[in-house]
């Protein structure tokens, strides 16, 4: 067994906090370099140009690019061959979240509850999401996802006889009802099929993956469905900041998985522009 | 059309702003959001004073990131703005002219910028770095404990904005994208 201390990734995640709030991906940031050049719109243009001068300029002065940090959600992969040590990895996750959101000057944007809604003061605690793979190593990705978008995400169970046409039209109704809200040009995560969790977190799992990039055996249909999806999501004239325009998402980015022979679950995770993520292997 | 403005504000200069202009603040907006709203909600039921006269006066949805030593705020742009719906037709009728944040309005927060006089302007959502840096002074006001949701007064320089709304109902959520739409 190859043996991991907490302390290991209490630093990691302490890093990973701090340069996902600070630096877009590299993926989104050229996504907005070749939007500025092919949005129709005047003012639409202008905008994408502001937002990639904010990506620039919290970059060099290593502050929030969005002041909506998130809620931290982890995707963890954790080998079969490894052995935490020093104390719990859960606990170790969040004093990582901890530290990264104190000393990086990123806001606290939890309540620790619902209904009560008092901040708990350190963005604690963190969604995290554990998977058991083969192998000794430890798989850390980190997403910070602000509620602009995460609010107007939605979820429907479809019938297997709404196919395919049933997907585009609820992936379509949402993007449109969500207008202006979720800072677009937005990214566009869908989790298909699985049970009503497993979707849920398909679709959040896809906003994890570079946009424009495909994984592994997918059924020939999802990456056309994606470029299709993409181009009918860019005619719906919301444009950049909602005002108008031919840049609506970035992306879209989908995700599939078995499902029952009575259900069609579909997840629709929107995601900003400023869609943040973060990995390291330990 | 630009315009350069200053609170406090008059029902006349709020009514010459109309949808899709360029307005630029300088001066004072008060920040406040979802946990601040539902405070003053309470404030004004129980018949007690706001913590700062709301007459002229406008209100940014920001809950900014905290400042590192030596700057004055973090990153600090708009958050969505729909979740007020539920508490600004209140304050409009106590005489907030502004409000700036990003996303949809309801019908009833519409009817009272109209009746009262009032403007919804955008700033641009995710541009948080880039608005700080029209930020030179913040103060706290009220609610400490509410972290960033506490009400703050911003001193801002050249804020720029677009009126989404106006006085009249016009909406450029509903012109802008109307251009654009190819289904």
């Amino acid at each position: 067994m190859r043996e991991i201390h907490v302390d290991t990734v209490v630093n990691a995640v302490e890093k990973l906090c701090m340069q996902a709030n600070y630096r877009l991906c590299e993926d989104i940031y050229c996504a907005l370099e070749s939007a500025c050049e092919n949005e129709q719109s005047e003012l639409g243009r202008e905008i994408l140009r502001q937002l990639k001068g904010n990506a620039d300029l919290a970059r060099q002065k290593q502050m929030a690019i969005c002041q909506d940090t998130g809620m931290a959600v982890f995707f963890i992969e954790l080998g079969q061959e490894v052995r935490i040590v020093g104390g719990s990895l859960t606990e170790a996750i969040n004093e990582g979240v901890r530290r990264g959101y104190k000393n990086g000057y990123l806001r606290n944007s939890v309540v620790g509850d619902p209904i009560e809604r008092i901040n708990t003061g350190d963005n604690t605690p963190a969604v995290i999401h554990y998977e058991i793979v083969e192998g000794d190593r430890l798989k850390i990705s980190f997403a910070p996802k602000g509620f602009g978008s995460e609010n107007m995400s939605a979820l429907k169970m479809l019938k297997p006889s709404d196919g395919l046409g049933g997907v585009k039209k609820f992936v379509l109704e949402t993007v449109e009802k969500a207008g202006p809200n979720p800072c677009p040009p937005v990214v566009v995560g869908v989790g298909i099929g699985g049970t009503m969790e497993k979707a849920a977190i398909l679709a959040k799992k896809a906003l994890l993956r570079p946009i424009g990039t495909t994984v592994g055996n997918r059924p020939r249909y999802v990456a056309e469905l994606e470029k299709e999806l993409l181009e009918t999501i860019n005619k719906t004239g919301i444009g950049p900041a909602g005002l108008g325009g031919t840049t609506t998402a970035l992306g879209v980015n989908i995700e599939v998985f078995p499902t029952h022979i009575a259900g069609l679950p579909v997840a629709v995770n929107i995601s900003c522009h400023a869609t943040r993520h973060g990995e390291t292997v330990l | 059309m630009i315009h350069y403005i200053e609170t406090p504000l008059t029902t006349e200069k709020v009514r010459q702003i109309k949808a899709g202009d360029r307005v630029v603040i300088n001066g004072i907006v008060y920040t406040a959001r979802d946990a601040a709203h539902k405070k003053m909600a309470e404030l004004i039921e129980r018949g007690e004073q706001l913590p700062f006269d709301i007459s002229g006066q406008i209100i940014y949805y920001v809950g900014p990131c905290p400042a590192r030593p030596g700057e004055v705020i973090g990153s600090a742009g708009p958050t969505t703005s729909g979740r007020m719906d539920a508490y600004a037709p209140k304050l409009i009728e106590l005489g907030l002219k502004g409000m700036v944040g990003k996303g949809l309005r309801s019908e009833d927060v519409i009817k009272s910028m109209k009746k009262y006089g009032a403007v919804y302007l955008g700033a641009i959502g995710g541009a948080g770095a880039l608005i700080a840096r029209s930020v030179i002074k913040q103060e706290m006001v009220a609610f400490p404990e509410l972290g960033p949701e506490a009400i703050r007064k911003l001193t801002v320089k050249d804020f720029l904005t677009i009126a989404i709304i106006d006085a009249s109902g016009n909406n450029l959520y509903e012109t802008g994208p109307a251009r654009y739409r190819r289904l």
